[in-house]
């Protein structure tokens, strides 16, 4: 009998947020934990202390280089009680709407071609070479062009809405600092009919990929959990940008609903493990082992009752319907995410003929407040900021729960499911297996595969390490 | 009226008696660097970003009369490398978060930098100052990590507002702005005491409250050309 292992996949090379996985073999080669570690984020949480509150909507999204919108705005959002405005002015909000489709846009559409389509149409066994975007390029060049024009597209709306591609600046304490001339809601417009057509695409193939693979997508780290996400106030409808909170368990019944995000703090609650930087969020009321859920799009597509633009909710319909309820196949946030992608092109088309996006009252005042909770539903899933601003201006206290974090438990559970399906009993650790516990990580699109995967691989090194400390075994995939 | 002629990079400037290079460059619509020296203002010398060679010898244009018939140099590589170096220092000296802080596009150093296509700021260590933002007066905000101690403020304070809040303490490297009381709360300033100091303040140093980052990208001072791009445009008005 050989010794327990401890097999460590961890990525070499990272811009923000680092993952590496453990995966704990016994003595018998079998799996007896896998656990996935990321850096938190505490140190803006930290860092963020003493400085002025209108400068927080700009600092915290430094948070991410993938979507800093969502943090720009849930932290405006925040800020915008804090200074005392329930609800910023129309151009505002729709302002600030418009930018945030734009971003769910980009960056599910980086996410599903870039990061995810390698693996969709080449499978997660094929070799490394294999599954990057080039490869995609180079043999669906049309599917290649169009993702790079839908994330310029996407970027672009970002740039008009917030004055950069990334990191802008346009939400500010109780609305926006600019409109949108109407020079460049026309520019816009003209495309739209291109990026709804490419977004039909899109979510055909990622629908057909799911509906083809059924038996792959529903045994893939497919396990039941509970869901939350904001959804529209009184209708339940999808709404990315504002609502209240919903959670569902695993049969779809509700366990909370409508719920006011400044009530997260009674019904979440954070757990803290010792081997982990990063907390497991929980339901208060069902505990630490049954209460963790998930978010993200497939999350989404599970809580809301609807979607409020046609096309979007007819293929919400039919996922929801090929999955028999409520989807639990981790495999089809991919559809999700393309089901969003096309609800986004569907809102940006009905903002650009809004002629609130060229109205002149762009900022509220209100009665100073001290404590502010602002919720968005960002690509990734649902993002809670946090903050108490004491009478000078500074912000004393922040707290962030982002997507990743929501999702800790679901992430883990999905990595030890691959490991003791693919690993446990294996002599030899092959890059396909490893490849299947990157695919589990990457469905949940942690904030970590953003800089891992830009060129659509994870370099990963696995150490086999006896019970005595020593590596028995180490495998390394960077390329 | 008596005057007198001069040169700066060859061409030549008329020059009042009594005015100093940089003044004279100015009225000429040539733009001399300067980060100390501000319109309004008494001359303080203090920055030597403005330094020029006159004649060969290296002046502050801010302080220097304007020399007759003197032959100055102003745009040479090695004084704007000169010049360079010390941006670069003030960078290195106080803590410059660009992408974060709300003067970014509307301050003069940042501007400054650019001109000078400071692009490599890490020549020297950072001094990682730790200095606690001064939030405690209603309407302004003092955050010294980004001061610059041009005294522009102090001199604003004392000459024009006459109220004497700003000042310099401590010495050498330890010289820094502070306020005539514990904090900004405790020296009964009205925003309207401060209001030229703020104006005058050329980084994100002395901020009014709530403005943050009201203007938009593009509107910015520094949206439209480097720092001193206008100085034509300025002497024809
Ligand atoms: S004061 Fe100027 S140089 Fe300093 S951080 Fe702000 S913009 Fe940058
Ligand atoms: S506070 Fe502003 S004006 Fe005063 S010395 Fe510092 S940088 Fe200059
Ligand atoms: S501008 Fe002349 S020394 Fe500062």
């Amino acid at each position: 009998m050989s010794e327990p292992r401890l097999i460590e996949i961890s990525p070499v090379t990272r811009v923000e947020g680092h993952g590496k996985v453990t995966i704990h073999l016994d003595a018998d080669g079998n799996v007896d934990e896998a656990r996935l570690h990321i850096v938190e984020f505490r140190g803006f949480e930290r860092f963020i202390r003493g400085r002025l509150m209108w400068e927080v909507p700009v600092i915290v999204q430094r948070l991410c280089g993938i979507c800093p919108v969502s943090h720009h705005l849930a932290a405006a959002k925040a800020m915008d009680q804090i200074a005392g405005v329930d609800r910023p002015p129309p151009t505002a909000e729709k302002m600030r709407r418009l930018m945030h489709y734009g971003q769910v846009m980009q960056s599910h559409v980086l996410h599903f071609f870039h990061l995810a389509a390698p693996d969709l149409l080449f499978g997660f066994c094929a070799p490394a070479e294999k599954r990057n975007i080039f490869e995609v390029l180079k043999e669906h060049p049309e599917l290649g062009r169009r993702a790079i024009m839908m994330r310029k597209f996407g970027q672009d709306i970002i740039e008009a809405t917030a004055g950069k591609k990334i990191h802008g600046t346009a939400a500010i304490p109780g609305g926006i600092n600019q409109n949108l001339p109407i020079e460049k809601r026309d520019a816009f417009l003209k495309d739209l009919a291109d990026m709804e057509a490419w977004a039909l695409d899109a979510l055909a193939l990622a629908r057909n990929y799911t509906l083809e693979h059924m038996e792959t997508v529903q045994n893939f780290a497919a396990f039941p959990s509970h869901y939350m996400s904001i959804v529209r106030e009184g209708d339940g409808a999808l709404d990315l940008y504002d609502g209240n909170l919903r959670a569902i368990n695993q049969a779809g019944d509700r366990l909370f609903d409508q719920l006011p995000c400044e009530a997260y703090c009674d019904v979440i609650t954070e757990d803290v493990r010792p081997w982990s930087y990063m907390k497991f969020p929980f339901f208060k009321s069902l505990g630490p082992d049954d209460g963790w859920y998930r978010v993200g799009p497939l999350a989404r597509m599970n809580t809301i009752d609807f979607i409020d633009t046609p096309l979007a909710n007819a293929a919400r319909d039919e996922l929801i319907a090929a999955n028999g309820g409520v989807a639990h196949a981790i495999l089809a946030n991919h559809w999700a995410r393309m089901i969003e992608v096309l609800h986004c092109v569907e809102k940006i088309r009905e903002l650009l003929h809004d002629p609130d996006l060229q109205g002149t009252e762009l900022r509220a005042t209100g009665d100073r407040r001290f404590e502010g909770i602002g919720v968005i539903e960002a690509p990734r899933g649902n993002l809670i900021h946090h903050y108490e601003v004491d009478e000078n201006d500074q912000v004393t206290y922040c707290n962030l729960i982002v997507s990743t974090t929501h999702n800790n438990e679901g992430m883990n559970r999905a990595v030890k499911d691959v490991a003791i399906k693919q690993i446990s009993g294996q002599p030899e650790i092959t890059e396909g297996m490893l490849n299947q516990v990157e695919v589990a990580i990457r469905s949940h699109d942690p904030c970590l595969s953003c800089a891992t995967h830009a060129l659509g691989q994870m370099p990963l090194k696995v150490d086999v390490i006896d019970a005595s400390g020593s590596v028995i075994a180490s495998r390394a995939t960077d390329s | 009226m008596s005057g007198l002629r001069f040169e700066i990079d060859g061409v030549e400037i008329a020059a009042r008696d009594g005015q100093t290079i940089m003044e004279a460059a100015d009225a000429a619509g040539v733009y001399i660097p300067r980060l100390c020296d501000h319109e309004g203002l008494r001359h303080q010398g203090g920055c030597r970003v403005c330094t020029v060679k006159c004649n060969g010898r290296s002046v502050a244009a801010c302080t220097e009369p304007a020399p007759p018939d003197a032959v100055v140099e102003n745009e040479t590589p090695h004084i704007n490398k000169m010049r360079r170096d010390l941006v670069e220092m003030l960078f290195h000296e106080g803590n410059h978060l660009c992408p974060i802080c709300e003067a970014s596009g509307n301050c003069e150093l940042q501007a400054m930098a650019y001109r000078l296509d400071m692009t490599d700021p890490t020549r020297f260590p950072y001094l990682e100052p730790c200095r606690p933002v001064d939030a405690s007066h209603p309407d302004i905000a003092l955050d010294t990590n980004r001061c610059i101690s041009c005294g522009r403020c102090i001199r604003a304070s004392q000459d024009i507002d006459g109220k004497g809040i700003f000042g310099y303490v401590g010495r050498g490297i330890h010289r820094h702005v502070a306020v005539n009381g514990p904090d900004l709360a405790h020296t009964d300033a009205t925003i309207d005491d401060v209001a030229v100091s703020a104006d005058v303040c050329p980084v994100g140093c002395i901020i009014r409250k709530r403005v943050g980052f009201s203007r938009p990208i593009g509107e910015r001072d520094s949206d439209h050309g480097l720092i001193g791009s206008n100085a034509k445009a300025k002497a024809d008005d």
